[in-house]
């Protein structure tokens, strides 16, 4: 799809596509026995399932492949697909009804969506299973639930923002990491005098600037704010917490506390992340992603012990409580409504018996993915770096509340505005004012 | 009656190149602008929304912005891209030593795929991994994808970098269709160099210049691939050009019906231009450049 919008003529591919998946959701589920069912990534009407490729892509493919040796009668078809083309691709396909029997998500405005068009099945009873009910973080579980019935079960590590912070760079300036807000604010001014970025930030990719909104809001209003906004409250934007948060963005901008050209570095190769370890920026607030980057390009910055991460401060006077935690909680399989009763089957026994099982969750801890399983403290325990990983865990597990990212918790359009609105924010082109005025306007019903 | 039957049948020979352009062209279409009369989020139902796409996207600032930001970029590239395209069509049809080898150092970005091109510039422009931050050369660490104002120049000069070997390709082709005895005549009426260019080969690529200008200004309104990987329409709706407007409307932000109003409106912008410009510059007469000789 990407390829052929960048062709000269966009416009006739892009309506092309459009009429097309038009035409194939008018039509019946016909080709879905024979071997031209390869658009649901089946063969001979066996289940599928799109896997995102990447490091934890192996654990997925493990797991399969185990369940597939075990039921030759039911073995799932597998493809694997990079992040961003999967999420277009994969919501052609879902309204098309030729989205693969497992259909992979984030939780949020996107699986609500879903829900609304009746794609995914209601999957409350196996949820309710107690072998399956014990085996999940109840925080991270509900997720996957849309007004109080199960959509979706995690398959994927959890993934709470932090701060992390080079020990290097803090000892030099003789601070400590901040606790709350104005002593993060006060860090500043020592760090820039020293020459060093506070922060480090990719701009270019919008989203990395989220969390500094989300973490903002939540400390200061609490869960109650951004809650208003997904549930479109009108003018649930002009809450005072919002403009607070914007408001102090924009303070923490114009002190320098973001590397010089922050809006300039891209999230590729993790330009953004190595000014933290090779002393440029002495901190990243980010995804586990961050540590999986450092420990694939400089695995000695932390085998040295020169990384350390905390919690977001806590904002003085908020209301928000500060163990609560913003980012992926994870992600998660749906089952399709467009499947065939026998897909539907196999989806619904691999969840019961294969999902995050022990060997699941041991190998998305190898690659640097803490499962949001009970009692994983043992395999934690034994792993590479049990202080980093157990605190990943506790974070996610003790969270009064997990805020999802925001352009996956907010309906696709607003989220969209959301990326570009933030963004204006940071550069100082709009004022809080102006932000809250622009997002108001995606909350029309 | 033969010129008749002859023309029947000649008419008869367009069909199937009818069918494909109804098909793939003309079909779609209709279909975009059925679409644009519609709520759809690409996945639910599709229900009739009437003129409200349109009356919401014609009010909308950021479409205004697109849509300036498109003229500004067809305006400047072909600015840029014409006089450069120009020279070096030129020059590299002529016959100086080293000529060829310097040849394929400017055709060489022809080769490569737009999202490579982006990348590499992406890499390239980084402030502090990039060019920037080699030694000696700290002055280029600039905001430069980074500053909302300087940004749209930065993408102009991509685009340029792309493209100028594709038009110089053009203008070395019709140079070397010049015919010789004009350059021959010219020398012995004692013309210099600057002249020569000026009399001869300016008026000679006449037919060129509308083709490749013609190219570049409806080619503009398309360009998407180089500036949604260079810089996604960022920072904020800085670079947010019609196509990528679109784009982000339809894919991202998963509203059909508004992204249908932008593609027609992309449509009818792009065929305007291309009609105006075949027809103002005198293109549809094919007026032949070396009658007389």
């Amino acid at each position: 799809m990407k390829t052929a919008v960048g062709s000269p003529r966009p416009l006739l591919a892009m309506a092309l596509a459009v009429l097309m998946t038009g035409v194939a959701a008018c039509g019946t589920s016909g080709p879905r026995q024979a071997g031209t069912a390869s658009a649901a990534g089946g063969d001979a009407g066996g289940p599928s399932a799109w896997i995102i490729s990447g490091v934890t892509a192996k654990a997925f493919q493990n797991s399969f492949g185990s369940w597939n040796a075990a039921h030759p009668g039911q073995k799932f078809a597998i493809q694997e697909f990079a992040n961003d083309p999967y999420k277009q691709k994969i919501r052609t396909a879902v309204g098309a009804k030729q989205a693969p029997t497992l259909i992979y998500g984030w939780g949020g405005g996107v699986l609500t969506s879903y829900v609304a068009a009746g794609a995914v099945e209601d999957i409350s009873d196996l949820a309710e299973d107690p072998a399956v009910k014990k085996r999940f973080l109840p925080s991270i579980a509900a997720v996957g639930k849309v007004d109080g019935k199960t959509y979706a079960l995690p398959n994927n590590g959890v993934k709470p923002v932090v701060i992390y912070y080079n020990k290097d760079l803090f000892a030099k300036i003789g601070a400590q990491p901040p606790k709350t807000w104005n002593e993060l604010m006060a860090l500043v001014p020592k760090f820039n005098a020293a020459g060093i970025a506070p922060f480090t930030v990719s701009g270019q990719a919008k989203w990395p600037l989220l969390p500094w909104l989300a973490y903002l809001i939540d400390r200061i209003g609490g869960p109650r704010v951004m809650n208003d906004i997904t549930a479109g409250k009108p003018n649930a934007w002009s809450d005072p917490a919002v403009t607070e948060a914007t408001t102090k963005i924009q303070e923490l901008v114009k002190a320098g506390g973001f590397v010089k050209g922050f809006s300039s570095i891209s999230t590729d190769s993790g330009a953004d992340v190595a000014l933290l370890y090779t002393g440029k920026a002495a901190m990243t607030l980010g995804l586990p992603a961050t540590y999986q980057t450092i420990k694939t390009a400089n695995p000695k910055f932390i085998s040295d012990g020169k990384l350390g991460y905390v919690p977001f401060p806590a904002v003085e006077g908020g209301k928000g409580d500060p163990a609560n935690v913003v980012g992926n909680p994870s992600n998660f399989w749906s089952i399709s409504s467009a499947a065939t009763p026998e897909q539907k089957q196999a989806a619904r026994e691999y969840i019961k018996n294969d999902l995050l099982n022990d060997k699941y969750a041991a190998d998305l801890l190898a690659v640097g993915n803490v499962p949001p399983v009970e009692g994983a403290e043992d395999a934690i325990a034994k792993s590479d770096d049990p202080a980093y990983y157990s605190m990943i865990y506790e974070v996610a597990k003790k969270a009064p509340n997990f805020q999802l990212s925001l352009d996956q918790a907010l309906a696709p359009e607003a989220g969209d505005k959301l990326l570009t609105t933030l963004q204006q924010v940071f550069l100082e082109e709009i004022t809080p004012e102006q932000f809250a005025t622009t997002m108001n306007a995606t909350i029309s019903g | 009656m033969s010129a008749t039957r002859a023309r029947t049948r000649s008419g008869l020979l367009t069909l199937p190149a009818l069918a494909m352009f109804v098909v793939f062209a003309v079909v779609p279409l209709g279909g975009a602008v059925i679409l644009s009369l519609t709520r759809w989020d690409g996945l639910g139902e599709i229900s009739w929304e009437g003129f409200g796409n349109w009356t919401e996207v014609l009010g909308d600032p950021v479409t205004g912005n697109a849509l300036v930001l498109t003229v500004k970029i067809m305006v400047f590239s072909w600015v840029v891209q014409t006089p450069i395209s120009l020279l070096l069509g030129v020059f590299t049809a002529g016959t100086q030593r080293y000529r060829a080898v310097l040849a394929v150092l400017y055709f060489l970005p022809l080769l490569l795929s737009s999202a490579a091109v982006a990348i590499a510039f992406k890499a390239v422009l980084d402030p502090n991994f990039g060019l920037g931050g080699v030694p000696g050369l700290g002055f280029l660490s600039l905001d430069w994808l980074g500053d909302p104002d300087l940004v749209l120049y930065v993408v102009i000069f991509v685009i340029a970098w792309q493209f100028v070997p594709f038009h110089t390709l053009l203008y070395q082709a019709a140079v070397r269709q010049i015919p010789a005895s004009l350059y021959e005549a010219a020398d012995i009426d004692g013309a210099g160099r600057v002249k020569q260019f000026r009399y001869i080969t300016l008026p000679q690529l006449r037919n060129t210049i509308i083709t490749s200008s013609t190219l570049m200004v409806t080619g503009s309104l398309t360009y998407f691939d180089v500036v949604f990987v260079l810089t996604g329409g960022g920072p904020g709706n800085a670079t947010r050009l019609l196509p990528l407007d679109m784009y982000l409307t339809g894919f991202s932000a998963n509203d059909m019906g508004k992204a249908s109003v932008l593609a027609v409106i992309l449509v009818v912008t792009g065929l305007a231009l291309a009609f105006s410009l075949t027809k103002y510059t005198g293109f549809v007469r094919m007026r032949s450049q070396q009658e007389g000789l």
